[in-house]
Parts: C-alpha cells; sequence; structure tokens
C-alpha cells in the first residue's frame, strides 16, 4: 500500500514539474517549525492567512523549539518559531543574520486539584516557591490556610506535577521563580529542564496535555502549564502574588500589563521574569518567530513580510480569543518596524 | 550436508527417487546465499547499530565515565548527568511486571492447553490474549492514567496505613509511580508470555501426558510434575522475552512512571526508566545531552544484552541438568 501511495505521490509531483511551471510562479509555499505552545494560534493564523492570500500556503510544525531553532540553523525551513528565543551562539550561527520577532505572549499558570474545587486559590510568593522547593508539603498549611481565609483546605499532601520533557514553559517558569526566590535561584535555577527536588511527591508528565491530565487525575496536585491548555481542560488556576502584591487571575488583563510593562531592547528579545505594576500576572512571556534577514528569493520575504504583517494586524484579534495575550500597541509597531529587515 | 529436496519440486516429478538434478542443486544453493546474506545484513545491522550509537556517545563515555552509572542528579543546567535511578527505576518495574505478568501468562497457557476448556473456548480465549498484543502503547498509558490510577490509589492509601512500616509501602500513592506503570507493564507482556509457553507446552507430545496418567498420577501432578519440568525450557525463554520487552517499554512508562530521578523501595512512589529518559530528552536535546543520552542508549543496550545472555545461560544449565 505504502509503496503504492508513494508512487503515485512522485508520479504526481512529477507530472507537476512538467506540467506547471505557471502554476508553480504563483503557488509560494512558506514552512516553519518550532514551538508547540503557540501551535495551536499559529495554525489558525496560517489558515486565515492562506485563506485571504490566494497561491501561498505556510505550513508550521509544532515540533518543539529547540528543535525548531535547530531547523533553522539548518536552514531546512524558512522560519522558525521559540519559546526561548534565541542564544547569541545560535544567532551567530546563521550567516546573514536572524530578525526575532515576538508574535504574542502566553501566560504559566498553577492549575490544581482539590476535593470541592474551590476557586480562585489565592498563592503568596513565597508559598508558591515553597510548594515547587518541596518545603511546603500539605494544602493545609497555616501559610496556605493564612492567605484564603473561608477556603476549605483539606488535611492531604500537595503533589506537585512537572513536565518530564525539555520545554519552554519550563524555562519561563523556573526563570521566574529564579527572578523571585534566591534558594530556588541557587538550588534548581532557571532552565528548559532543571534539577528539582527530590520527592516522592513530585511527579512527571509529558507535554502540556500530560500535566494537565495528570493533575485531573490526582487530588491534591498542583502544577504548571499554559493557560490554554489549562482552559481547554478546565482545570481551576490560581491566583498569584505579583510584584506589587497584588493576587492577580491569569486569563485577564493580567498578561497584557505584564507584558505592557517590559521595555524591548532593539534585538525584540526580553524575558518578563517580574513585571511589575498593580494588575500584572506574574509568570508571562513573548513567544518568538525566526526569521533570516537574507532570503534568496525575494518573492519569499515579500511573502514573509505579508504574513507578519497579516499576524500583527489580523492575527492578533484571534489572539485573546484563544487564550494567549495580544502583543501591546508599542510592541506591535516595534515589531511592524522591524520586519522590514527581513529581505 | 545432504541436499533438502523441495517438496514441490518431488511431487511434479514422476521420478520418485533417484540424485539430485542440476536444477535441485540451484534451488538449494539460492535459498542457503538468501538465507546467508539475511544473517550477515542482521548481523552488519547490529553492528551499525552498535557504531553509530558508540560513536556519538563516545565523548559522553570519556567526559562522565563509570560515575555516570553510580551518580544520582540529572541536571541539564549544570551538566551533571547520572543514571543510577534510571536504571534502578528499569530493573525494578521490569522485574516487578516480570513476575505479575509472568506468573499469570504462565497459568494462562496451562489453563488455555491442558484441557480446561473445550477446544473452541480456548481458541476464543486464546485470541483474546493475543489481541492484547495489539493495542498500542500510548493507550496502555492513557489507561493506566484514568483506569489503574484511580482504581489503584484506596488500596495504596490503605496499605500505606496500615503496612507503612514495610518499605515497600513507604509512601502514598499521589498520580504515577512505580506500581500503577509495573501493572500495566506486566498487562503489555502477557500476551508474549502466554503465546510462547502455551507453544512450549503443546509441542509436549500428549502421549507424555498420557503415560503420566497411565502412571497413576492427578490432573495437578500430571501438569505440575511432568507438562512443567518438560516444556521448562520454553516457558523460561517466554519468560526473557518478556523482561526483555518490559525493559525497552517506552511510552506507556512515560506517562505512567512519574519520571522522578530518585530510588525508593516503596511501590507507590514515583521512578524513572532509561527508556522513558530517552524518549523524553532527545527531541530539545542539545550537544552535550545528545551525548549523554547516547551514553544511556548503550547502557540500556547492554543492561538488555546482559538479561538475554543469562537466560541463555540459565537454559542451557538447566537443560544439562535434565539430560544428567
Amino acid at each position: 500500500m505504502r509503496r503504492v501511495s508513494t508512487t503515485c505521490v512522485l508520479a504526481g509531483f512529477v507530472l507537476a514539474l512538467l506540467a506547471g511551471p505557471v502554476a508553480a510562479q504563483d503557488s509560494l509555499r512558506l514552512t516553519g517549525s518550532g514551538a508547540t505552545f503557540p501551535f495551536p494560534l499559529y495554525s489558525a493564523w496560517f489558515k486565515a492567512f492562506s485563506g485571504k492570500h490566494k497561491g501561498v500556503t505556510v505550513d508550521y510544525q509544532g515540533k518543539g523549539s529547540g528543535a525548531g531553532i535547530r531547523d533553522f540553523i539548518n536552514r531546512t525551513v524558512d522560519f522558525a518559531a521559540s519559546d526561548a528565543a534565541m542564544t547569541d551562539e545560535e544567532i551567530s550561527k546563521v550567516p546573514g543574520g536572524v530578525q526575532l520577532l515576538p508574535m504574542t505572549g502566553g501566560e504559566i499558570v498553577l492549575g490544581y486539584n482539590l476535593p470541592g474545587n474551590p476557586k480562585g486559590l489565592k498563592l503568596p510568593r513565597d508559598v508558591y516557591t515553597g510548594i515547587f522547593l518541596g518545603r511546603i508539603t500539605k494544602w493545609s498549611d497555616p501559610k496556605l490556610k493564612a492567605a484564603n481565609p473561608g477556603v476549605n483546605l483539606p488535611d492531604t499532601d500537595i503533589t506537585v506535577v512537572r513536565r518530564a520533557d525539555s520545554s519552554g514553559t519550563t524555562f519561563v517558569f523556573t526563570s521566574h521563580l529564579s527572578a523571585i526566590s534566591e534558594e530556588w535561584k541557587k538550588g534548581p535555577g532557571a532552565g528548559t529542564t532543571v534539577n528539582w527536588p527530590k520527592s516522592d511527591k513530585f511527579v512527571a508528565s509529558p507535554k502540556n496535555d500530560g500535566v494537565s491530565a495528570t493533575i485531573k487525575q490526582t487530588p491534591g496536585a498542583i502544577g504548571y502549564l499554559e493557560f490554554a491548555f489549562a482552559k481547554f481542560a478546565k482545570l481551576e488556576m490560581a491566583e498569584l502574588q505579583n510584584k506589587a502584591g497584588q493576587y492577580v487571575a491569569p486569563g485577564g488583563e493580567g498578561g497584557p500589563a505584564a507584558l505592557a510593562g517590559v521595555q524591548l531592547p532593539g534585538d525584540l528579545r526580553a524575558w518578563v521574569t517580574d513585571p511589575d505594576g498593580p494588575k500584572a500576572y506574574p509568570v508571562a512571556t513573548y513567544t518568538w518567530m525566526l526569521f533570516y534577514k537574507e532570503n534568496k528569493d525575494p518573492k519569499k520575504a515579500a511573502a514573509i513580510r505579508e504574513l507578519v504583517e497579516f499576524c500583527l494586524n489580523d492575527g492578533q484579534k484571534m489572539s485573546a480569543q484563544m487564550g494567549y495575550i495580544a502583543l501591546p500597541a508599542n510592541v506591535a509597531a516595534a515589531v511592524k518596524k522591524a520586519a522590514a529587515s527581513i529581505q | 550436508m545432504s541436499v533438502v529436496r523441495l517438496p514441490g519440486l518431488i511431487t511434479t516429478d514422476d521420478r520418485v527417487s533417484g540424485p539430485p538434478s542440476r536444477w535441485d542443486y540451484a534451488a538449494d544453493r539460492t535459498f542457503r546465499a538468501l538465507a546467508q546474506t539475511g544473517v550477515w545484513l542482521l548481523l552488519i545491522l547490529l553492528g551499525v547499530i552498535l557504531w553509530e550509537i558508540g560513536g556519538k556517545a563516545t565523548a559522553g563515555i570519556r567526559d562522565y565515565g563509570l560515575g555516570f552509572l553510580t551518580s544520582t542528579t540529572w541536571d541539564v543546567g549544570r551538566q551533571q548527568f547520572g543514571i543510577l535511578p534510571h536504571i534502578w527505576g528499569t530493573l525494578y518495574s521490569s522485574l516487578l511486571a516480570l513476575a505479575i505478568g509472568g506468573f499469570f501468562g504462565v497459568v494462562m497457557a496451562i489453563f488455555l492447553t491442558q484441557d480446561f476448556l473445550p477446544p473452541q473456548l480456548a481458541q476464543v480465549f486464546r485470541t483474546v490474549v493475543e489481541l492484547l498484543a495489539a493495542i498500542p502503547s500510548v493507550v496502555y498509558g492513557l489507561w493506566g492514567l484514568f483506569v489503574v490510577v484511580p482504581a489503584l490509589r484506596p488500596v495504596a492509601g490503605w496499605l500505606f496505613e496500615t503496612l507503612g512500616w514495610i518499605p515497600l509501602f513507604g509512601t502514598t500513592l499521589s498520580g504515577p509511580g512505580l506500581a500503577p506503570a509495573s501493572l500495566v507493564l506486566a498487562i503489555m507482556i502477557l500476551p508474549t508470555v502466554a503465546a510462547i509457553s502455551q507453544d512450549a507446552l503443546r509441542l509436549v507430545p500428549y502421549k507424555v501426558k498420557e503415560a503420566a496418567y497411565g502412571m497413576g498420577t492427578t490432573k495437578w501432578e500430571a501438569i505440575l510434575k511432568v507438562m512443567l519440568p518438560t516444556a521448562a525450557t520454553g516457558i523460561f525463554g517466554a519468560l526473557v522475552l518478556g523482561f526483555g520487552r518490559a525493559l525497552g517499554e517506552t511510552m506507556a512508562l512515560a506517562m505512567l512512571i512519574g519520571n522522578s530521578s530518585q530510588i525508593s523501595l516503596s511501590l507507590f512512589a514515583p521512578a524513572n526508566t532509561l527508556a522513558a529518559l530517552l524518549a523524553l530528552n532527545f527531541p530539545e536535546a542539545g550537544k552535550r545531552e545528545v551525548e549523554v543520552l547516547m551514553y544511556a542508549a548503550l547502557v540500556l543496550l547492554a543492561i538488555t544484552l546482559l538479561v538475554n545472555m543469562a537466560g541463555e545461560a540459565i537454559m542451557a544449565l538447566s537443560a544439562r541438568k535434565t539430560k544428567s
């Protein structure tokens, strides 16, 4: 069967080559790969873009940020996407230069599973660092009780659910913990995988969906994951205390407020490890698309610029609906300007 | 070696006996050449795999040496790598699965081959057991997460409260952990063990059993003292194969074992396995990580090889004993 279909594809390919130099000219295919976290949003964007621009199709594969960067350096794609941007070392491997463009943002939430499903559990900063350091091990801990008067907290163990695979989500979350806790910084530190405290109550699951399934199946569990996935799985999400001391729930004004508080440098690469502002949700991040500054085909470069333009105008309206953070106006303007360097 | 004649060639010929024809020789030689090429290709393939993995692992082996096998930290940020917890988890979960799955597999084989059931019904059961082998690993993982873990939780809680002083039950089950992973693994190796044990038992000539009955044994005496010892080599082979499968199982375990780098005797604590470590870390691994992951893959390969060799050795030993 497989051989038959391969032959068919090959035959079709040859036919297309022979018959369609004209068709090939006005149909343009852009391929990209990378981060999985914005994948639902990106695929919606690219579908809408292809619908509006006849003759241009965009294929995006959600392989993971690291794999996307590798493809990008090897020049097997036209663009890539990454939650962790690119390091200077990685950028230096791309002759002609790289244009990093933040395209959307996301929040990382703490989803939990408690009997009776109390909503909007409030977690002070020292408490959630304590939980992930393995210091606070019971839901009935006095610190938790003090922050949540009136909530019936059971005397059960806290099970911490983390990502088993290396991931941009872990990077953003641990960067935040490193920014707010000296002990975390000296201990596990920040990274796409870190050395978590050794405890019977720390379990790991693959991918965002694995984490949300494990939290749902485990009474007394808490874990970090992307907002869109938690919303989809209908998990209860905690309100986190921000730098200003306020408790902010994810999914509202908190995300845009967090991103707006950060000044982006010239290369548009900045981490929102601990945003200021009373309304800001504390764990948020930009996610980037990576483009070559020098494309071999000027038509392709033009199509890519059009794509960026589309994502910045129509695309941002879709972001908020799908659980992502729309770019603040000043950032969108800066990205639009920077996109001109894609040639 | 005399020439083996293909039956088809004999029947089409009206000649009953006679020297092998030129055609016979040609068919024989071609078959022999094909078989030899197959064997050599297999060996070359194994060699290439070993060479590839070994080549990529050399840097890791040079820099981390034997300490890699005995240290317990896996910290990419600080470039510290150790796989002792993974080796422990791999062996522990596989042995548990072998104990459970092996026992039930052999019992099932006895049940299905020793005239406990009418032949048609036995065939139905056999098909059902073999169907278990066709279920994808991911489905087992999901089933474990949504069915086994919730079902096991109250049992684990009770065991911890009443028998918590035994290290085996030293923790409560929070979700994923060694016990659900081993249970699911046991079900996964069950078809392998059951199918091969059945073959082994069926290969024992029926006359042997009749002879046992003739000497006045009961049904159970005949099964335990005659049938099982006679089929022992085959059943042992089934167990070794099942163990090998358990060692290499990946996806279901990655979802169920909890992926925590710690060594604990407790059945309900999360653990980790080599296969899960490889599967989860490869996609995003940097250069250094790939080197140490290849090293870990080499260790997994060595463990599987050792297990198989030990199995062969024990089988050879037992065969010698029964002969003498």
